[in-house]
């Protein structure tokens, strides 16, 4: 079955918990037990509806301060499709965790609170869903209960939006828009009588009607050597197979490929999965490929085919989301985890900080901070193999991490 | 036709990618195994990461001593059909030692108890890698966990402060003496890994499918009566029922449901239909709102 990874965007108290509790409950989600602790809690609480985001803040901490503090996974089905939903927090100083959450998700429902419209939170949101090209975004307009499901209001806070969207590079992006109520349940799960003036989809239609197909991008096979597997056995013992994830297209047996770094040619043999040979290895499987000449291969190295090369270079130029308290500048040293390559890296130059609320001031800064945004070019010890992040997603995004303190510090996107 | 292609199930190929991450970044992997439905599709996945080759680490299993014997029974013969390595390290040797006190009363459980056995046995073997079955569908607090999960040099988790983990880029990188816990079947609900199992014909433990049984009741919840572990008071009275259980830990905190349910498929389609998740059947999670949570930090699974 398709599964359908979704990221939550929207201000603090906007209601993200709240309408992902809501998707849960309406689609029969929530188990019985996990309903019943809901009810107690609210009513411990004082409040005389259900409080659904306490299905999905699971910390103490979060619980105690009715806010999200770091991402959950939740998980629901329908017939057609499994959903893991990132509910992200939504405080400024959270938005690596955003950006975090954006990552691996192929859609995005960004909530707005329709008394208060976009505002700059919805600016920065919007803004790293078109950094990290989700192709997929639903504007869910909320707390339309508040507003007297106002039409008016509705069409104002839309074509706010629209403004925002005629400036972002990454054009290419559906982009619809619901008017909801989560803690009600107007058209989460269910369609509203109280918008009698609004005949698209609610929320949950609109996720169903998402092609899991449109979102990785097809043609350019890469295959990341993750592990080198040598048996040593009798039964096999002269094979030598490389495991890894294809990405971007499908690799074949038969297919003339070359090696990375060492540029040495070479055709796939065999495709192993598990104790099945198979022809081809579709995009995103977890193979086991063996060639057809005695290569020297080791983790890191790439396996791409022949008329279809990444770029091979100790430098490149990236856009950077900076996570770490300890500010990034130029000079200082890092690691780059490339996919499953790592490489030191060294700061060449900040460019310039991007303020991502379309306002088109860059500045020129000596250094980021957490949560801020810029364009960093890096020198590398080593070469790395790769495209720019719009043209592969994966092949084009790297993490920072921090030799002293291991922590990963950073995320970035090759232009 | 259908192409002859590799696998395209998003869940099995991504636990393979971590189980090779696991065996790729770190020199002393483990894989905790308890029995358990979750750790057996764990073994399957692990296989499969690594054929031709032999699954490149051993297997552990902390053994409260309130296991069910069909648990044990099955986890031998596994290791000795797949050729495997397994460790066995045992909380009543805790207790014995002095390092932590069994529980006494209605709900004494040694479930907690596992944790002191766990950090003991990480720090004999160097252990820098713990794999385990953990699901973020099963607890509200599991939701929040990384795949890789960095835990200090007392084992604990520092919930507020987790690594951000991006696009499928593991950081495996630590400190000596720190571990990382790691998760290949995150994102794995219960009817996937049911699912799993029916289509890869799976061999689980019989007290999964549905048996005669001598029970009680507590609670709303259903208690094996066949043994000494599972305390019981004098008016809890005896009935045999056909049961089954969901979920397999300790003894002493895991209750049964009735169930007609004999076989893998008859499974499947109960857990689809199901009102109840898994969790609603273990009485350790009930003891507090934040219970899992509270172990976690401390260095539990
Ligand atoms: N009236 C109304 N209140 C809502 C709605 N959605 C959320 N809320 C309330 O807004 C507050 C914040 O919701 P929450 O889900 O925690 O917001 P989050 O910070 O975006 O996750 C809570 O008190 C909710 O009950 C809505 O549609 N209508
Ligand atoms: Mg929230």
């Amino acid at each position: 079955m398709d599964v359908l990874k979704i990221a939550t965007a929207g201000s603090v108290d906007d209601g993200k918990s709240t309408l992902i509790g809501r998707l849960l409950y309406d689609t029969k989600s929530l188990t019985s037990d996990k309903l019943e602790a809901i009810e107690t809690k609210s009513r411990q609480l004082g409040y005389d509806y259900l409080d659904f985001s306490l299905a999905t803040d699971g910390l103490v901490a979060e619980r105690e301060q009715g806010i999200t503090i770091d991402v959950a996974h939740i998980y629901f089905s329908t017939v057609n499709k499994s959903y893991i939903i990132a509910d992200t927090p939504g405080h400024v100083e959270y938005t690596r965790n955003m950006v975090t959450g954006a990552s691996t998700s192929q859609a995005a429902i960004v909530l707005i609170d329709a008394r208060k419209g976009v505002i700059e939170q919805t600016n920065r949101h919007f803004f790293i869903n078109n950094l990290l090209r989700i192709k997929t975004v639903i504007v869910a307009i909320n707390k339309m209960d508040l507003v007297d499901f106002s039409e008016e209001k509705y069409n104002a806070i839309k074509s706010d939006f629209e403004a925002l969207m005629s400036k972002r590079d990454y054009q290419n992006q559906n982009i619809s828009f619901v008017p909801v109520s989560a803690l009600k349940g107007d058209n989460v799960v269910n369609r509203s009588e109280n918008t009698p003036w609004y005949d698209g989809e609610t929320l949950l239609e609109n996720l169903e009607g998402i092609n899991n197909e449109d979102i990785y991008n097809v043609g350019t096979p890469r295959f990341p050597v993750q592990y080198v597997i040598r048996p040593k056995t009798e039964e096999f013992h002269d094979f030598r197979g490389y495991a890894g994830k294809v990405y971007g297209g499908e690799l074949s047996v038969g297919d003339d490929v070359v090696v990375l770094p060492s540029q040495t040619k070479s055709k796939i043999k065999e495709i192993h999965f598990y104790d099945k040979k198979v022809e081809t290895a579709s995009r995103r499987s977890s193979v086991l490929i063996t060639l057809e000449d005695d290569v020297n291969i080791s983790r890191g190295d790439m396996i791409v085919k022949e008329n279809d090369l990444p770029t091979v270079d100790k430098q490149f130029t990236a856009t950077i989301s900076w996570m770490d308290s300890q500010d990034l500048t130029a000079g200082k040293k890092y690691v780059v985890q490339h996919g499953v390559n790592k490489v030191l890296a060294k700061v060449d130059q900040i460019h310039h900080k991007i303020n991502p609320d379309y306002s088109g001031i860059d500045e020129a800064v000596n250094a980021l901070s957490m949560n801020d945004i810029a364009t960093v070019s890096f020198k590398l010890n080593k070469p790395i193999f790769y495209d720019a992040f719009k043209s592969h997603r994966t092949n084009g995004s790297f993490i920072l991490i921090d030799s002293q303190s291991n922590n990963t510090v950073g995320a970035g996107f090759i232009q | 036709m259908m192409k002859n292609t590799a696998s395209i199930n998003p869940l099995e190929n991504e636990a393979i990618y971590i189980f090779r991450e696991v065996a790729a970044q770190f020199e002393r992997p483990v894989l905790l195994f308890s029995g358990g439905k979750d750790s057996i599709t764990l073994v399957r996945l692990a296989q499969k990461a690594f054929y031709p080759a032999k699954i490149p680490f051993p297997l552990m299993h902390i053994d409260t001593g309130h296991n069910f014997p069909e648990t044990i029974e099955f986890r031998d013969r596994l290791v000795k059909e797949l050729d495997l390595e397994l460790i066995v390290r045992n909380v009543q040797d805790s207790i014995n030692e002095g390092k932590v006190k069994e529980e006494s009363g209605k709900y004494a459980s040694r479930n907690v108890l596992q944790t002191t056995t766990l950090l003991d046995a990480i720090e004999e073997f160097k252990f820098d890698a713990c794999i385990g079955g953990a699901r973020r569908d099963e607890e509200k607090a599991r939701a929040k966990e990384r795949i890789f999960s960095v835990r200090d040099d007392f084992g604990q988790w520092d919930e507020k402060n987790q690594r951000p983990e991006l696009f499928d880029m593991l950081n495996g990188q630590i400190e000596l003496g720190q571990n990382v816990r790691v998760f290949p079947i995150s994102n794995w609900t219960e009817l996937d890994v049911w699912s799993y199992i029916q289509k890869e014909q799976i061999e689980i433990p019989s007290i999964y499918f549905a048996h005669t049984r001598a029970t009680f009741l507590r609670d709303g919840l259903i208690w094996s009566a066949d043994d000494a572990v599972v305390y019981r008071e004098k008016d809890e009275e005896v009935e045999e029922r056909v049961v089954r259980f969901r979920t397999v830990g300790d003894m002493s905190c895991t209750a049964a449901v009735l169930s007609g349910a004999s076989d893998i498929n008859t499974v499947v389609q109960e857990i689809r239909d199901s009102t109840i998740s898994e969790r609603g059947a273990r009485i350790d999670d009930k003891r507090s709102e934040a219970a899992m949570e509270k172990r976690k930090q401390q260095g539990y699974f």
